[in-house]
């Protein structure tokens, strides 16, 4: 077994994969036959066709679509047009896209930053009640959000804060699961000689976090940072609640879009492409990061 | 003493007080109390809204309607994802492609989610009602049936995370020791043998994990069944209004009242845990009966 990864080392990553399916090691015992590759490829179609409807209405009009409910199996001429529609109706969609990013950056920048902090003390320090405070980090994470709405709200309005951006961003910098995450990580990942070499070579508390754990961490990081990101471009329930027409994210702006303009499912459909869009291009570029995210998750959770 | 590990946690432990415990905590107070959005709180009521709420026959509405979709896209979702990840677990080509084939649908909204299916499950006119009345069927009142309506919106959040939940699964079903499916081989196993008792007993842990993500987010939701028409409230029936919508209708709705929203904030956090709970026991209880009944056989 051991011999692949040594392959990889001296023939290449292309001679490794060969070497692995040839053992029959890297995936299950089964051989994939046209079976398989079959039923996967109707899994793949039934995960990327609601997607593509959308795209097919959103490049047709309303009076097409109302004609026929089976829309064409190309898309039509009429997306950029639609898409002007959107952008130039009464909903601020350019708002709601520049908000969008906004929220979703900061917190998943924030987030990572906190849970990086917090992860590297109760992976790898020792302090009183670590143990328990651990316990409790992960013990809240059963807590449903919805439960703390109401006074959330309550204390937004007595600072101002309805309709402000600030007000969904801050109530999701932190999270039990980050903190979870990167101790998990930490853990395994950063081995207490580095810290001690670091520390006999004069490097302060502070300087041994920046100097060894930051770089240590860096993977599961980025792969916190990511899911932080989709989940912040996803949600809906609280940005529903606190924010305002005025000055919506794309979510609340879709609800605002489907209210107003029902009739018209092009209309709708463009902007619910224009919504996904963004989120597909990270997807295809970092999609990768996530599959490793959610199994290597997995695994420790 | 030493100082600074409690300067890394602090941060985060700090806006964590503010901003997840003492909103929990400051929920069970003004459940207690009668209190408004507009006016703020009023008179110390007891449990009084606990009360008034679990008279409602709406509440239980919500109720049925909440357990009816969590079940209806749970149960189905498991298998699938089990199913699906069996089929990825094998010597495939192009792994990444499939892998971040069956994740897609996660990067897409709930909202945006629910506007493509309610178009998809629209009652006239809709292309699945379309499709089933060319093949000679009835078409379906998606929205006016509440069991079908449930069924729609159990497939938008059955579209949204089976793929997620099969990457779970599939990390799991990669970490079983190859050497248990050689030794199975060995003992005449064919491949369903193999999947029901090797593969299928060592999921237990990732069961539990997946059962009970599964019960915090599918007990709350809200988005699905909120965009799934235009006016939100959950159908002419209230048939397909959730736990969530019916806090989100009590605080924001005519009746404006914060009290009684938390109490129903609270009576979801109690039914979750009970449900948590339950999953636990229950799950551990099957595959570890099946996982003794694996372990005999692999040491016999």
């Amino acid at each position: 077994m051991s011999s692949v990864p040594m392959i990889e080392q001296t023939a290449g990553k292309g001679a490794a994969r060969y070497a692995r399916r040839k053992l029959g090691m890297s995936g299950g015992t089964r051989r994939a036959g046209w079976g398989t590759y079959l039923i996967l490829t109707i899994v793949l179609l039934i995960s990327v066709y609601p997607l593509y409807y959308a795209t097919q209405l959103a490049s047709s009009d309303a009076a097409t679509i109302a004609k026929n409910p089976i829309p064409p199996l190309l898309p039509q001429g009429n997306f950029f047009n639609n898409m002007n529609r959107v952008l130039n109706s009464d909903i601020n969609f350019w708002k709601a896209f520049w908000n969008s990013v906004t929220v979703s950056t900061v917190t998943a920048v924030f987030l990572v930053i906190f849970s990086t902090l917090a992860g590297y003390a109760f992976a790898k320090l020792r302090f009183r009640g670590k143990g328990p405070l651990l316990l409790f980090v992960i013990a809240t994470m059963a807590v449903p959000a919805q439960l703390g709405i109401v006074p959330l709200f309550i204390v937004m309005s007595k600072l101002g804060l309805t309709g402000n951006l600030a007000a969904v961003i801050i109530p999701n910098l932190v999270t039990a699961f980050g903190v979870f995450w990167m101790t998990q990580y930490l853990r395994q990942a950063l081995p207490y000689e580095l810290i001690e070499a670091a520390r006999v070579d004069g490097c302060s508390m502070i300087q041994t976090f920046r100097h060894v754990a930051i770089p240590a961490a860096a993977p599961a990081a980025a792969m916190l940072a990511l899911f932080t990101f989709v989940a912040q471009w996803t949600n809906f329930f609280w940005p529903f609640i606190v924010l305002d027409a005025s000055n919506p994210t794309l979510p609340v702006a879709l609800q605002l879009l489907q209210a107003s303009y029902f009739k018209d499912y092009s209309l709708i459909m463009a902007g619910v492409v224009i919504s996904t869009l963004p989120l597909i291009l990270v997807f295809i570029v970092t999609g990768r990061r996530l599959v490793a995210g959610v199994m290597e998750g997995a695994v420790k959770g | 003493m030493k100082l600074s590990p409690y300067l890394y946690i602090s941060p985060f432990f700090i806006l964590f007080a503010i901003v997840g415990l003492y909103p929990l905590l400051y929920t069970a107070w003004v459940s207690l109390h009668d209190w408004h959005l507009i006016g703020g709180q009023g008179d110390f009521v007891g449990l009084k809204n606990f009360a008034d709420v679990l008279q409602q026959p709406r509440f239980y509405n919500a109720l049925k309607n909440t357990f009816s979709i969590f079940l209806l896209s749970s149960i189905p979702q498991i298998i699938t994802a089990i199913f699906v990840a069996w089929m990825l677990d094998a010597n495939l080509r192009a792994k990444t492609f499939w892998r971040m084939g069956v994740l897609l649908p996660y990067v897409v909204a709930p909202v945006a989610v629910s506007l493509i299916f309610s178009k998809l499950f629209a009652d006239e006119s809709g292309l699945i009602n379309t499709l089933l009345t060319q093949i000679g069927l009835s078409p379906i009142g998606w929205h006016a049936d509440s069991f079908a309506a449930h069924v729609a919106i159990a497939t938008m959040v059955n579209f949204r995370w089976t793929g997620y939940n099969t990457l779970i699964f599939l990390a799991a079903m990669q970490a079983v020791p190859r050497e248990l499916y050689e030794a199975a081989v060995v003992d005449g196993a064919n491949r369903v043998h193999q999947f029901f008792h090797v593969t299928l007993p060592s999921l237990r842990p990732t069961m539990i994990f997946v059962v009970i993500t599964s019960t915090i987010g599918g007990l709350q939701i809200f988005d699905e069944p909120r965009m799934y028409d235009t006016l939100g409230a959950g159908g002419a029936d209230k048939q397909w209004q959730t736990l969530t919508m019916y806090l989100y209708e009590l605080g924001w709705g005519p009746t404006r009242s914060f009290g009684r929203a938390s109490a129903v904030a609270w009576l979801l956090f109690l039914i979750i845990i009970v449900i948590g709970v339950v999953n636990f026991l229950l799950t551990s209880r099957i595959s570890n009966s099946e996982g003794k009944a694996t372990k005999k056989g692999a040491q016999a």
